[in-house]
């Protein structure tokens, strides 16, 4: 009971602090735009082969978006006088841990849910929205939990901004095939596709579980 | 258990093995290292401290000062040696030993856009403190903060925020507190609050390791004085009849070796 108020109570502070310093959202929502934009651009989408460029381009958006924003939620903490504030009280680092991933899929979701609509009139799809949530959250969850526990690890170390991708990246890419793939099957239904949805959730079990495990050691001395 | 009633929170129940009651001494350090590479901070320091007492830290900038109360609090892990505070081991019963000690540091420890009542609050939830809201208004009122309860902490003056700062560290009615250089950016005003709360948390049992650069300032808050110097021990002494010229000469001595 303790570890659950004490998560809601980061959780509700960084949320709060976000919504009055605007530092994530706006970066990380109109960074998600652009990228959307110019791959609108830069991609001749005919309906042909809208199918097969559209996923990989929101997925690039997603990705490149979300790390702006992992790498901020820790940073944050160390810049404005230092992780010690949270590392002082006597509060279990799973707690810490789990308070910074359920921000970071909020900050990461607000993101998507106001870049989803425009995607749509953008690429010219239909959105799907039912189909497409589950997809969306578990690769997010994937995704938040390997980059909260690398932004943690990158945080401490001055060149943050250019580690965090080159550890994330890497990582990920099984979460990201998935979930292209899987956004993939909903524009342009394929037979004898495999189980995309079921491979996310694995990883993200994976990466739940060891983040959880080694996040103590990333984050104290 | 001792009385900590006047801090107005009941967060005993938890301290357990740690009560102060059963142990005289409140800190015990033994062969203490650490080491930032090879650059050694800390040389094996031997210190024993009984409950109740307030302690002065000296020494020059880089003497190993906040390292030391860094360690204690369990932020900077030691290279060497061990210590216990009320009988806890720092590393392996971490967790019970935050719950007992209160910490201000260099930096404030606050979150800059929440209010002062909120970072109060926040904090409370991280130690577990009952009746909060009680809690933080009396801490409020304590360090003549009431009137700017509600201020975010970024518009706060550099005392406002240090004295913001102490009623985080007594949140949790903690036993011990280890303050570094408490003084730092309060006025007169601002330098007799501290001086009460401090007479105020010894009064009832509570210990006191505070650092200052001050030695009159050392002189007059605290029971003994221990001088560091390049990571060692080189002076401990009660202040009972020790004169201000002699532990200004002691310093001096210490810095030049």
């Amino acid at each position: 009971m303790i570890f659950l108020e004490q998560v809601i109570a980061i959780l509700w502070k960084d949320v709060r602090y976000e919504l009055r310093s605007k530092q994530m959202w706006t970066g990380m929502g109109l960074f998600a735009l652009l990228v959307l934009v110019i791959f609108n651009f830069a991609f001749d989408l005919r309906v042909d082969n809208k199918a097969a460029v559209a996923p990989g381009a929101l997925w690039v958006a997603f990705v490149f978006a979300s790390l702006l924003g992992l790498g901020r939620t820790i940073a944050a903490e160390r810049e404005i006088g230092s992780m010690d504030r949270l590392l002082l009280c006597p509060v279990d680092r799973k707690a810490i841990y789990l308070a910074k991933l359920l921000g970071n899929m909020l900050f990461i979701g607000v993101v998507e849910i106001v870049a989803l609509p425009i995607f749509a009139a953008l690429f010219n799809v239909p959105l799907f929205v039912g189909a497409l949530l589950p997809i969306v959250l578990l690769s997010t969850l994937g995704i938040a939990a390997v980059g909260t526990l690398f932004s943690a690890m990158a945080a401490a170390t001055r060149a943050r901004e250019l580690l965090l991708p080159i550890l994330v990246f890497p990582l990920i890419v099984p979460i990201v095939i998935g979930a292209v793939r899987a956004t993939g099957t909903l524009l342009a239904p394929a037979v004898n596709e495999p189980p995309w949805l079921g491979l996310i959730a694995a990883f993200d079990v994976i990466f739940l579980t060891v983040s959880m495990l080694t996040f103590e050691y990333v984050i104290e001395e | 258990m001792r009385n900590f009633a006047h801090l107005g929170t009941n967060n005993g129940e938890e301290y357990g093995r740690g009560d102060p009651a059963s142990s005289m001494v409140f800190l015990e350090v033994k062969g203490l290292k650490k080491s930032f590479g090879l650059k050694p901070v800390l040389r094996s320091i031997d210190l024993t401290l009984s409950g109740g007492e307030r302690v002065a830290l000296l020494g020059a900038n880089g003497a190993g000062k906040t390292t030391l109360l860094r360690i204690l609090v369990g932020l900077t892990k030691p290279s060497a040696g061990s210590a216990c505070i009320d009988g806890l081991d720092i590393v392996q019963d971490a967790q019970q030993v935050r719950h007992l000690v209160g910490f201000v540091a260099h930096q404030p420890y606050l979150y800059d856009e929440l209010t002062a009542l909120e970072n109060l609050y926040f904090f409370g939830k991280m130690y577990t403190v009952k009746n909060i809201q009680e809690r933080a208004s009396l801490l409020l009122d304590k360090v003549g903060l009431e009137k700017s309860a509600r201020e975010r902490v970024a518009v706060l003056s550099r005392g406002q925020v240090q004295r913001l700062s102490l009623a985080r560290a007594l949140l949790h009615s903690p036993h011990h507190l280890l303050l570094d250089e408490p003084d730092t950016g309060l006025d007169q005003k601002g330098r007799d609050l501290v001086e009460a709360l401090l007479a105020e948390h010894t009064a009832h049992g509570g210990t006191i390791l505070f650092t200052t650069h001050q030695l009159e300032r050392a002189l007059q808050l605290s029971d003994s004085i221990i001088m560091l110097n390049k990571g060692r021990i080189v002076f401990q002494q009660k202040t009972v009849n020790l004169e201000l010229d002699k532990v200004q000469r002691t310093y001096q001595e210490a810095m030049v070796s």
